[in-house]
């Protein structure tokens, strides 16, 4: 058990990091994520969920006034600057929009949407509530065996279901790059839940360890590593999580910033670093040219069980950024080469409709 | 061959004749995890006892293994580059890191016994 965010959280359990993952990505993983931030917003009386979707707007990037029912974007809070204050999960459910954020940044998030839009719709802090995440090629599977119309959902996508006697939300979603489901639950129905999934052929508990080397072959940012205040949504590489339509009209925080960068290219970029050898480097390690120029610093390395051997990612300077360019990382006392690799290390395998 | 002693940073050794067999214990392959890369010295270099002597990273992060004695580096297990998980499969057999030609073998007196180690191990629980 580590400390993670507050919470005292398995780093991995019986079978270690390196079977969790293997396991994930052959067959299921199930990763309890209850420490997540869960929000609903719903309209004041007498207003209109499309009033909602604006008022959230003005904190995020992307496109939620025309997020239909039972779909699912992903999306930033930015500040006025263009960084990253969280990155989120928001799900039209209807009547609500259902948000997932970072553990270790849900309480800000929640007080900065009390103050920014608290006026204009209901924000209710889910603090109780679970989060279960069952990924991987046989996620779906196992979960329809227990709410079979599960298996109707396409990749972001979400529904509300009635199991067990109490309302639980769906979504066809996760953070590993496997097809998956995550689920809402109630703290007191979790329990029951997890161990019937458990109890499935093919699924296994996956830690916080796991969850971390399958999200970097993904190619996917962790806030407060890949992602935070100084990097902008363009820099990391989310810019497709910008809809056109805020692109042209702006009216989140840092807008000016972003726009402009979407305009003429960033400063910077992520990108993904394969360093030569079997070595990992690891966060916070420097980046420079093979002429011996600063170009930036590493933001989450490991060694990539599927990717079988050192994977990374960081921050260049865009003009080095190109895909084959060989760069040196810090390692320890000495560097070693590594060439810039696009991302994701291992393909996505999302069940698109 | 002599018993197994081991440091209060969990190397373990076993000596034979002046050459010492140097490995981590279980316990330090449980603390870190599976094993998937071991930076080992080059043959030949002197290291002096709780001189840095190889570097271990695990999947969680690197920890640095520490020479238990002084010496000279003999023979290192190159096996363990193409197969870093011997570390937490075999960890007092195929799972060894290098050899060291002790320069004083006074030193020994320094480490734990099986005995002493399962007591220190039982302090650190």
């Amino acid at each position: 058990m580590v400390p993670f965010a507050g919470y005292a959280m398995p780093l991995q359990y019986r079978t270690g990091i390196l079977a969790e993952h293997r396991h994930t990505r052959e067959s299921a993983g199930l990763f309890d994520v209850s420490h997540m931030g869960q929000v609903r917003l719903s309209a004041k009386p007498g207003a209109s969920m499309e009033s909602v979707a604006r008022a959230l707007e003005r904190l995020v990037a992307a496109d939620i006034v025309s997020l239909g029912p039972g779909r699912q974007r992903y999306t930033q809070f930015t500040n006025g600057t263009g960084g990253i204050l969280d990155d989120l999960m928001v799900t039209s459910l209807g009547d609500h929009l259902w948000l997932v954020v970072n553990a270790a940044r849900k309480h800000d998030d929640v007080e900065r949407l009390n103050v920014l839009i608290g006026e204009e719709c209901d924000i209710e802090f889910l603090e109780t509530r679970a989060l279960l995440a069952l990924q991987g090629p046989s996620a779906v599977a196992a979960f329809a065996r227990l709410v079979p119309e599960s298996e109707s959902l396409s990749f972001m996508r979400a529904a509300l279901w009635s199991h067990e006697g109490e309302t639980i939300m769906v979504s066809r979603s996760g953070y590993t790059g496997e097809d998956g489901v995550e689920v809402s639950v109630s703290s007191r129905g979790v329990e029951s839940l997890a161990r019937r999934l458990l109890a499935r052929d093919g699924v296994e508990a996956a830690g916080l360890g796991a969850r971390d080397s399958l999200r970097l072959e993904a190619g996917l940012c962790l806030h407060g590593h890949d992602i935070d205040t100084t990097t902008t949504p363009v820099e990391a590489g989310l810019a497709w999580s910008i809809q056109k339509r805020r692109r042209l009209e702006g009216g989140f925080p840092g807008a000016d910033v972003i726009i402009s960068q979407l305009r003429d290219g960033p400063p910077r970029r992520r990108v993904g670093l394969v360093p030569q050898g079997k070595a990992p480097v690891r966060e916070g390690a420097a980046i420079r040219s093979s002429s011996g120029a600063l170009l930036g610093a590493v933001t989450s390395g490991a060694f990539g069980p599927t990717a079988q051997g050192p994977i990374a990612m960081g921050y260049v300077a865009s003009e080095v950024a190109a895909t084959g360019t060989v760069v040196e990382i810090e390692r320890r006392s000495s560097w070693i080469e590594a060439e810039i690799r696009p991302l994701p290390f291992v393909p996505h395998r999302y069940h698109r409709s | 061959m002599g018993n197994r002693l081991y440091s209060k940073e969990h190397e373990w050794i076993v000596v034979d004749d002046d050459v010492g067999t140097v490995g981590i214990s279980d316990y330090a392959q449980e603390q870190l995890g599976d094993v998937v890369f071991v930076e080992l010295p080059e043959s030949g270099r002197e290291v002096a006892r709780n001189d840095e002597l190889c570097v271990v990273e695990s999947v969680k992060a690197a920890s640095e293994v520490y020479a238990p004695v002084s010496g000279e580096v003999v023979e290192v297990n190159d096996a363990l580059g193409d197969d870093p998980a011997e570390v937490n499969a075999d960890p007092y057999g195929s799972g060894w890191f290098v050899r060291i030609r002790l320069a004083d073998a006074g030193e020994l007196d320094e480490l734990m016994d099986e005995d002493a180690y399962g007591e220190y191990l039982s302090e650190l629980a």
